[in-house]
């Protein structure tokens, strides 16, 4: 009932957005945006700076996100459809799974542009550890997703959520940022330092582990008014 | 587990957020084949005790019981058993009516192929099904969404201002409605300001002013005389 | 607690009292100079802002699970302190840093963490005044996360840059400043203490206060 739950959430997001595919034009255009404003800070007589290209992707993917996060419950406020979904017969948290999910996908698309584009406007070679790039994509998106779901769920009823939720998920996924830039950074070195680079993932996944199960503990007594 | 149940009763039901109480030791019940009219003015603590009816809202003291269990007891398996129509529709406006109805029959664990065709039927919309929600006049939007929340056959009916934005014809099919599902064995509990609609429609009144409950009787003629000198003396 | 709280006031006064003068004759580094007082102040604020900050998760994640309202009480004196602990900090910090390192600050590993902790405890005060109903619950959650989150943020911060002297430092401490230093950094968890039940039982007599209000609309 969990997953299929939490598929069916998913499956609703993903017809919408086909529809009017509001939320990822605009977080693609946000993110963009965002590298081109970091360019002026991070290039220096047409040359941009070290490590620059990991900072500036992984800022663009956090800030991208918060946008689609504070987008996606906007649209389940809209017509109270969230307290619609908490009325459903299974666990609350599956209705959070099915969120969170859904936020994973929409940034690996948007990651799936910026990585390349990022590698090449700021001479990055990016691509050259695909896997362990992936891997790092994967792990720090998924920790970011699963702070910032409940913490743009949480704040549905709140007036001012829109200021809130940068507020209250920057500080708390520095530690995402923080593994993710300097995972990123390491494998950016010539030669990669690929051993950083898995400690950093390592980092990432038992956050993930940790977050996640708090997330799924705590939804239910949160939603409940 | 079955889940099913033949009266709600709420026990001194307290809810306040800070210092503003939006429901004060109410005690009701209600039970199946009742249609109960929550009468009152706007703000008086209808939608909180739906809310708490629907398991959306936790009481601050007190307790609901369906059936004799906490809705604890009875796990996520009670809310099988509640159909919710809130002011606001519960409807994506994105999508189809029937991609709407195809979701929440899913999302209840219906298979969705005859319910859903059924729902669109009743909601007089089967020829638009395929069109977006957003198109809808609040009319359309109002059946769709009546029909949505009734789709897995609740036991337990919640509706809130059910007849906002209703030409008197659909008023009086969503009337007809009711009386169907109460007389069907459902327990049917219906918010609303408006005492016209609720004349004659109701079987038991609770009238509420302020979080309180001031009066819970059988519905007798005259139900506007009777408000006035109960909410005029309270 | 309420019979011990006046008198531990007077302790507290008394170790207020006492502390400057034990502190002028700790051992005096000469590298340092003056600034190197800071220490006594500095190091065992930071302690008390981390106790705190756990306190305040504790006591949250009791509130979220088990409704106890007592628990919401703790978490908010808790968290009020933690900030205040946590300027402390970070005002006494780069004072220290200044003569130390050359300047005023600097990225390292624990002065990034103060910052974050200090950030998540104000992002928490911020919830509870301007989150509107149900706030209570929201500040529950994001002090679980927090203190989920406090080894994460060493850990990679840690691994980012470290400068700062390390948590070695106080166990090896030479004798003679190892005294003065507990004996404020107990001066100062005593302060912690006082301020955390007096700031608890406010909050309880503002929630009594509340239930007064409504008894009286019944």
């Amino acid at each position: 009932m969990f997953v299929k739950t939490a598929l069916l959430v998913l499956k609703k997001d993903f017809a919408i957005e086909v529809r009017s595919r509001e939320i990822l034009y605009t977080t693609l255009l946000f993110a963009l945006s965002c590298v081109l404003v970091f360019s002026i800070a991070f290039v220096k007589e047409g040359e941009p700076l070290l490590d620059a290209a990991a900072g500036i992707l992984w800022i663009a993917v956090e800030f991208a996100g918060t946008l689609a996060l504070g987008k996606t419950f906007e649209r389940e406020r809209y017509a109270e459809t969230l307290r619609a979904l908490l009325l459903a017969p299974a666990p609350r948290a599956a209705i959070y799974a099915g969120k969170m999910l859904g936020i994973v996908l929409l940034l690996s698309v948007a990651e799936v542009l910026l990585v390349p584009l990022v590698a090449l406007l700021f001479h990055a070679p990016l691509l050259a550890h695909p896997a362990l790039l992936v891997a790092l994509l994967a792990a720090g998106t998924i920790g970011f997703a699963i702070v910032g779901t409940l913490f743009a769920a949480m704040l549905v009823r709140v007036r001012s959520r829109d200021v809130m939720l940068p507020i209250l998920l920057y500080p708390m996924t520095v530690p995402v940022m923080i593994a993710g830039v300097r995972g990123t950074s390491a494998l950016l070195q010539s030669p990669a330092d690929v051993a950083s680079a898995g400690m950093w993932i390592g980092l990432l996944a038992s956050l993930d582990v940790v977050f996640l199960t708090i997330a799924l503990w705590t939804f239910e007594p949160l939603m409940t008014e | 587990m079955n889940a099913d149940f033949n009266s709600v009763r709420l026990t001194d039901v307290s809810r306040h957020f800070g210092r503003r109480r939006a429901l004060a030791h109410v005690s009701l019940t209600a039970r199946a084949g009742d249609i109960l009219g929550l009468l009152g003015p706007n703000g008086a603590g209808k939608s909180t005790l739906i809310g708490t009816l629907a398991t959306l809202v936790a009481p601050t003291s007190g307790e609901v019981r369906y059936g004799g269990q906490s809705a604890r007891a009875l796990g996520d398996g009670l809310r099988r058993r509640i159909g919710l129509l809130a002011h606001e529709l519960h409807l994506y406006p994105e999508l189809s009516a029937r991609q709407n109805l195809d979701f929440f029959a899913q999302l209840y664990g219906i298979e969705p192929s005859g319910t859903v065709d059924a729902a669109l039927d009743r909601a007089g919309l089967a020829d638009r099904a395929h069109e977006e929600v957003l198109g809808f006049s609040r009319g359309m939007r109002q059946r769709l969404a009546l029909e949505r929340a009734l789709l897995h056959a609740p036991r337990l009916v919640l509706f809130d201002e059910p007849f906002t934005g209703l030409d008197e014809r659909a008023v009086s099919a969503v009337a007809d409605r009711l009386r169907e599902l109460a007389a069907a064995g459902a327990i049917v509990i219906v918010a609303t300001h408006d005492l016209d609609l609720a004349d004659g429609l109701v079987t038991r009144v609770a009238l509420i002013r302020d979080g309180r409950v001031l009066a819970d009787e059988p519905a007798a003629p005259g139900l506007r005389a009777r408000y006035r000198s109960v909410m005029g003396h309270a | 607690m309420r019979t011990l709280f006046v008198p531990l006031i007077l302790v507290a006064t008394a170790m207020f009292a006492y502390a400057p003068y034990m502190i002028d004759q700790a051992a005096y580094e000469s590298s340092m100079g003056l600034v190197s007082k800071i220490f006594y102040f500095h190091a065992p604020s930071g302690m008390v802002m981390l106790l705190s900050a756990v306190v305040c998760g504790v006591a949250s994640a009791l509130y979220l699970w088990r409704r106890n309202p007592m628990a919401d009480h703790v978490a908010i004196a808790a968290a009020e302190l933690t900030v205040l602990y946590g300027l402390i900090v970070l005002v006494t910090g780069p004072l220290w840093a200044r003569k130390a390192w050359g300047i005023w600050w600097d990225w390292e590993a624990r002065l990034t963490m103060s910052f974050v902790g200090w950030l998540i405890a104000v992002s928490y005060l911020f919830v509870r005044k301007y989150g509107g109903p149900g706030s209570d619950k929201l500040g529950a959650a994001l002090a679980v996360f927090g203190t989920a989150n406090v080894p994460f943020i060493y850990l990679s911060v840690n691994l980012w840059r470290t400068l700062h002297p390390k948590t070695s430092v106080v166990p090896t401490l030479p004798p003679l400043i190892r005294g003065p230093f507990w004996f404020s950094a107990l001066a100062l968890f005593l302060m912690y203490l006082l301020l955390l039940t007096a700031r608890v039982h406010l909050e309880r007599q503002r929630a009594a206060l509340d239930a007064l209000y409504l008894t009286d609309e019944d």
